[in-house]
């Protein structure tokens, strides 16, 4: 009879430990545990007790070259191994790049079912209710899986991180996987130069929607972002044009933001838009059009053409802060 | 001649107003709206788009496009076909109507191989219903292939596709051996949209109609179930800030927000 729950710990690019891991620690412990943490990477053997202080009884590391930058074809071998191991009745990965690519894989070696992109999770005896929301945001569904292990992926900042206590058995693994079984070669990897504050970190955002036609806008944006100490984002209409870079979309393809403050200039508030920021809880929206979805998500609407708006704002905001 | 394969979808349009969208809870399905359209599903057109442009640079190839619903989705191969797809296939079978994600990744991989010989399988990254983003990968694992998720740039080389992919800061280029999977993202562009000389001649393109008995295979097991479908409620109080002017509701703003010390 398998139990527990295996995660999928992850870290950062600058190898430091993902907040995910905590997240999902905590989410793998109400679910009932026994709770073992996985933690694939290179570079990763120094942070995996640090893994172990959020509720795992026991983390296994694999820590080798082949599994610095996520393959597919590298982290898969790895991850079936260990879930044939630890034959959990629950496995969770973070809905991130390595676990969104990662567990439809796991999930077919396994012949089992994950659900993808979830924003709450519990048991009924042996079932794992897995709740996500779908139709870009306008709805959530509820699911069961008939397999085994049932596989969920939990959606990043979704659930609240434990505080760090206790620690956990380190076990080190070797990969076992060779470079030709590795089919796909990263050839280049291409990050803009971040300049501030980054978008999933800063406590207000201002974002930036179609309605400001055209890229010159942004400029008024970042002024009033800087001012705020806060980052600039992006509907998913404005990266498409062209007008700010892809790296700032907010949104269900984009980023999930949580700043404490989410200035929205411009934005209609397409659902998929809005699942980018389903957790926010202060949002003030700009916007000419009195209609606008948006404002029935806004704690305060402003109906005016951002174009007068926003420097007027500008002003008020400068003078607030030389208090 | 390259063969490359496109998977396609059809979706209530996704750009229905929320105060329209509304779910019957006892059927867990959603209640179309009245005059919203189904459409084909937004990425899995801009894979079709990825596959034309390749066509572009290699006018040998042929693009087949497989879709797996009721008869509406006709539409939804008719409309591939007008943007320059070679040839349909629908499967269309009453025993798969219900298909999750896993049943319907069994039965397409099945009608990928019916059609044979294929250098580049093509697909959205995630439909626009419900937003799993599973069946690429999952076919790519059923027929033992290599997948490349989220990609905004395609190039095909006969042996190689060289895959430009969205990561969540930047991007990065990954190599993959033919056959492969792709998933795309929006990031490629926009999709091209029919001329009324090409809706013409796509009426003339070939659809192949085939059931699962063509594909040899019975309806496979779903492995997820539906429990519940709800709508959110995700209405807040809503203060609309009042004044003649954007100085006057500006300044009210920037108080309401120092008040509550979010500034």
């Amino acid at each position: 009879m398998p139990n527990g729950v295996l995660i999928f710990g992850e870290a950062t690019e600058d190898g430091k430990l993902a907040a995910i891991t905590a997240e999902l620690s905590g989410a793998a412990a109400a679910l009932g545990g026994p709770v073992t943490c996985a933690l694939l990477g290179s570079g990763v053997e120094g942070i995996a007790q640090e893994a172990g202080q959020y509720g795992a009884e026991k983390v296994i590391v694999v820590d080798d070259p082949i599994l610095k930058d996520y393959q597919g074809d590298a982290y898969l071998p790895v991850a079936e191994r260990i879930a044939r191991e630890v034959d959990p009745a629950v496995i969770l990965l973070g809905q991130t790049m390595i676990g969104r690519d990662l567990a439809p894989l796991l999930a077919q070696r396994l012949g089992t079912a994950v659900v993808m992109d979830c924003m709450a999770l519990s048991m009924e005896g042996d079932k794992l209710l897995a709740e996500r929301p779908c139709y870009g945001g306008a709805a959530r569904a509820r699911y069961t899986i008939n397999g085994t292990p049932q596989i969920a992926t939990v959606r990043v900042k979704a659930l609240d991180a434990p505080a760090a206590s206790g620690s956990a058995e380190v076990v080190k693994q070797d990969a076992g996987v060779s470079a030709d079984q590795v089919r796909t070669t990263i050839t280049a990897r291409n990050k803009p130069e971040s300049t501030g504050i980054r978008l999933e970190d800063a406590t207000v955002v201002v974002s930036g929607g179609r309605g400001l036609g055209g890229p010159e806008a942004f400029q008024q944006l970042e002024e009033l972002a800087d001012v705020l100490g806060g980052a600039v984002g992006a509907s998913r209409a404005v990266c498409d044009l062209g007008w700010y870079p892809v790296a700032t979309q907010v949104g269900l393809t984009g980023k999930i933001v949580t700043p404490d403050l989410y200035i929205a200039i411009g934005i209609s508030g397409a659902s998929q838009h809005m699942a980018g920021i389903s957790s926010v809880k202060n949002i003030a929206s700009v916007n000419k059009d009195a209609d606008a979805s948006i404002f029935k998500a806004s704690r305060w609407a402003v109906v005016h053409d951002w174009k007068e708006f926003v420097p007027a704002f500008l002003e008020e905001v400068k003078k607030v802060k030389a208090g | 001649m390259p063969h490359i394969i496109c998977f396609a979808k059809q979706v209530p349009d996704p750009e229905t107003p929320a105060s329209q969208f509304k779910v019957d809870e006892a059927a867990k399905k959603v209640i179309p709206a009245p005059g919203v359209q189904q459409v084909p599903s937004q990425f899995d057109t801009i894979a079709v788009e990825a596959a034309l442009r390749i066509k572009d640079n290699h006018p040998d190839s042929t693009i087949t496009v497989v879709s797996l619903g009721p008869d509406p989705f006709r539409d939804t191969i008719k409309h591939c076909l007008a943007m320059g797809v070679d040839e349909g296939v629908h499967i269309n079978d009453p025993a798969v109507n219900d298909a999750d994600h896993w049943a319907t990744a069994e039965v397409l991989a099945a009608a990928v191989k019916k059609l044979g010989d294929y250098d580049l399988i093509l697909t959205g990254r995630q439909s626009v219903d419900w937003d799993m983003g599973v069946v690429g990968s999952t076919v790519a694992e059923i027929l033992g292939v290599p997948v490349v998720t989220i990609a905004k740039q395609i190039d095909y080389a006969g042996d190689k596709v060289t895959v430009e992919r969205v990561l969540l800061d930047g991007f990065e280029t990954v190599e993959a051996p033919t056959p492969c999977v792709v998933t795309v993202s929006n990031e490629l562009g926009e999709p091209r949209y029919p001329q009324l000389r090409q809706i013409m001649q796509a009426a003339k393109k070939e659809v192949k109609p085939w059931t699962l008995a063509d594909l040899g295979i019975s309806a496979p097991q779903n492995r997820v179930n539906l429990e519940a479908l709800y709508v959110p409620d995700t209405s807040v109080e809503t203060e609309v800030i009042e004044g003649e002017t954007a100085q006057e509701k500006a300044a009210t703003l920037a108080k309401r927000l120092s008040d509550a010390k979010l500034i």
